[in-house]
């Protein structure tokens, strides 16, 4: 056992359970109708849909996963928070949310629907149900191992106990519960965690010194990446550029409904284009926590008179013990009850986002669009909160089998790989291209995913090597999962394409409000400047493209 | 029968902090009197001004979402 916990932190620990299962039993009411259950009403703000959209994201890998990375890679990291997440937040805001958005669908499938035909949704609906209660039950499994680990808990004990309120709270209200309580816990997050980088600076002496600590590979951001030999990752910058940056990041933030339901929650084209864009700010400020976490905990350990070490198991390094070890540090009563709740509250607003994403998938692109057409809201809504129920059971069930994964990290990019790789292609093609057609989508969708699951699969049981994906004698199990994500978007985006030139396409009537050129452009004359998208996108990749210098 | 107005979010999130904050801020109080330093940096009494700017953060959502919520 690791942490202390005193009854003031479990004050702290259950007020948190109790407030927001009393969130869930307030928001009941309000939960009534599917618009409400399912998109929250669709009357949210800009702010309250884009701290959402962030922190459906914040589950257990930003925090402890990406915290023991840093650790173990050093600076390179980061590149998840930049490269990999700002440039695809703000296309979705700015180029491919008008088309989501007007088009009021309740899902990413509802759009293949609209823009292809029904099997072309039907098979994303199915792959996106079955990634989001894999990824849920990373979550689930992440959480359990972090209580017995750091507070001595019984693993089944507290994963069922977690699991049980969050079907409880998202059955009552819906992705309502899971936007206010995903909000919560952003701010814990921040309040929580955050001083962990105040008190590590403070005791290494500084940004500087802590700089002057770190060898090159672990502080740069791109000057190490000509060479994979010369940085932790064993990836070069095309790897990260194509791999991270162009298909992984734009397939998971423009086409992931866990992060985009938030967007459709909103109460207007303008707040849904803002969403990402507000979120995008707060994502670049994170690794502030949890890369500042990451060197810092590296320097520490490097200095024996800091008596810092991560946790050992059976002779191996838990790279991901390092945030929990620093609250140890530097938390005393009170305050580990804060931190405790923060990584608490990261895990299960995380899976309350993929439960919640799931029963609106479920009961309107699979239960409504096959089994049964003809049900009254109230009974799709009913349907709802049983997929809940039933979600986080084989969310349960998955967890078990994440155990026997090596790290928490590859496991996750490995299935968005699969999945969203492929999809992202789909999506800019239909999105951008009148000509391609519901069978070039339909056929490109499926050789994109069981061509990234076929790597996938050779690699592991070593029936070719990773090199042979990543073109270089280096190959990293995270530079195969980045060069997999780019050969399995241009094997969708190839086929689709090919298909599409021998079959036919939808008349441009049916594509209005769904294709470019054949959608009005949002207008933003007499909108204030801050609240135009256009105008802070271009704020956000100023800032943006200012990090990745400074960090360079 | 009026229909329920929905208290704001904000309102949620203001009054969490508030609570845990001043929870954190009674811990550094105690400890300011009773030191009792197990952790690096204690010394410097993290539990109470932390408490305090959390309090301070969360009266920041507390009090308007609130004068605007009863107002209607």
């Amino acid at each position: 056992m690791v942490l202390q916990i005193t009854w003031v932190d479990w004050l702290i620990i259950l007020l948190y359970f109790g407030s927001v299962l009393g969130i869930g039993f307030y928001l009941k009411r309000f939960a009534g109708t599917g618009e409400d259950f399912f998109l929250a009403g669709r009357k949210n703000s800009a702010w309250v849909a884009g701290l959402a959209f962030l922190s459906a994201n914040m589950g257990a890998l930003e925090l402890m996963g990406m915290t023991g990375n840093t650790y173990e890679y050093g600076m390179f990291v980061a590149h998840f928070y930049w490269i990999g997440a700002i440039p695809a937040m703000l296309f979705l805001a700015i180029y491919m949310m008008p088309f989501y958005y007007s088009s009021k669908i309740h899902s990413i499938p509802g759009y293949l629907r609209l823009r292809f035909d029904e099997k072309t949704r039907v098979l994303n609906a199915i792959a996106f149900g079955v990634m989001t209660l894999l990824v849920s039950g990373i979550n689930l499994y992440a959480m359990a191992l972090v209580l017995r680990t750091f507070l001595g808990w019984n693993w089944d004990a507290c994963m069922w106990a977690s699991a049980l309120t969050v079907a409880i709270y998202v059955a009552m209200g819906g992705l309502l519960s899971a936007i206010f309580t995903e909000i919560i816990q952003f701010f814990l997050i921040w309040f929580g965690l955050i001083l962990v980088t105040i008190l590590g600076l403070i005791e290494v002496g500084g940004w500087n010194a802590l700089l002057e600590r770190l060898p090159p590979a672990m502080s740069a951001l791109w000057s190490t990446s000509t060479d994979p030999a010369n940085n932790g990752m064993q990836v070069t910058w095309l790897g990260i550029v194509l791999g991270l940056g162009f298909v992984l990041s734009f397939g998971y933030w423009t086409t992931d409904f866990l992060v985009v339901q938030r967007a459709f929650s909103s109460k207007d084209l303008r707040s849904a284009r803002m969403t990402p864009v507000i979120a995008s700010f707060f994502k670049m400020a994170l690794p502030f926590i949890v890369i500042f976490g990451g060197l810092i905990a590296w320097a520490l350990a490097r200095d024996p008179s800091s008596n810092f070490s991560l946790l050992v198991e059976d002779g191996q390094i838990r790279y991901d013990s390092a945030l929990p070890m620093l609250i140890k540090r530097y938390y005393p009563t009170g305050l580990i009850g804060l931190g405790v709740t923060a990584l608490l509250a990261g895990f299960m607003a995380g899976q309350a986002g993929n439960i919640s994403a799931f029963n609106t998938v479920w009961t309107y692109d699979i239960y409504r669009a096959v089994i049964y057409k003809k049900g009254s809201d109230a009974h799709y809504v009913w349907m709802g909160r049983m997929a809940t129920v039933a979600g986080i059971l084989i969310s349960v069930v998955t967890a078990y089998w994440a155990k026997s994964f090596p790290s928490i990290m590859d496991y996750m990019q490995a299935i968005f790989s699969w999945v969203n790789a492929p999809l992202f292609a789909t999506m800019l093609l239909g999105m951008f291209v009148p000509w391609i057609t519901p069978d070039g989508a339909f056929w490109g969708l499926i050789v994109g995913m069981l061509s990234s699951f076929g790597m996938f699969i050779a690699v592991k049981m070593h029936w070719i090597s990773a090199s042979v994906l990543t073109l270089s004698h280096y190959a990293s199990d995270m530079a195969a999962n980045f060069w997999r994500a780019w050969w399995a978007w241009l094997i969708c985006f190839t086929v689709t394409i090919v298909v599409s030139r021998f079959t036919k396409p939808k008349p441009k009537s049916e594509l209005v409000g769904l294709v470019k050129g054949l959608t009005p452009v949002p207008k933003e004359e007499g909108v204030p400047f801050y609240q135009r998208p256009t105008v802070m996108a271009g704020i956000s990749i100023a800032c943006f493209i200012v990090l990745n210098l400074i960090f360079w | 029968m009026a229909k329920e107005r929905m208290l704001s979010i904000w309102f949620f999130v203001g009054l969490i902090l508030v609570v845990m904050g001043t929870i954190v801020t009674g811990t550094g109080v105690y400890f300011l009197f009773k030191p009792h330093y197990t952790t690096v940096l204690a010394h410097l009494h993290p539990n109470l001004w932390w408490g305090l700017i959390m309090v301070i953060a969360g009266l920041l959502f507390l009090i308007p979402s609130a004068k605007r919520d009863l107002r209607k």
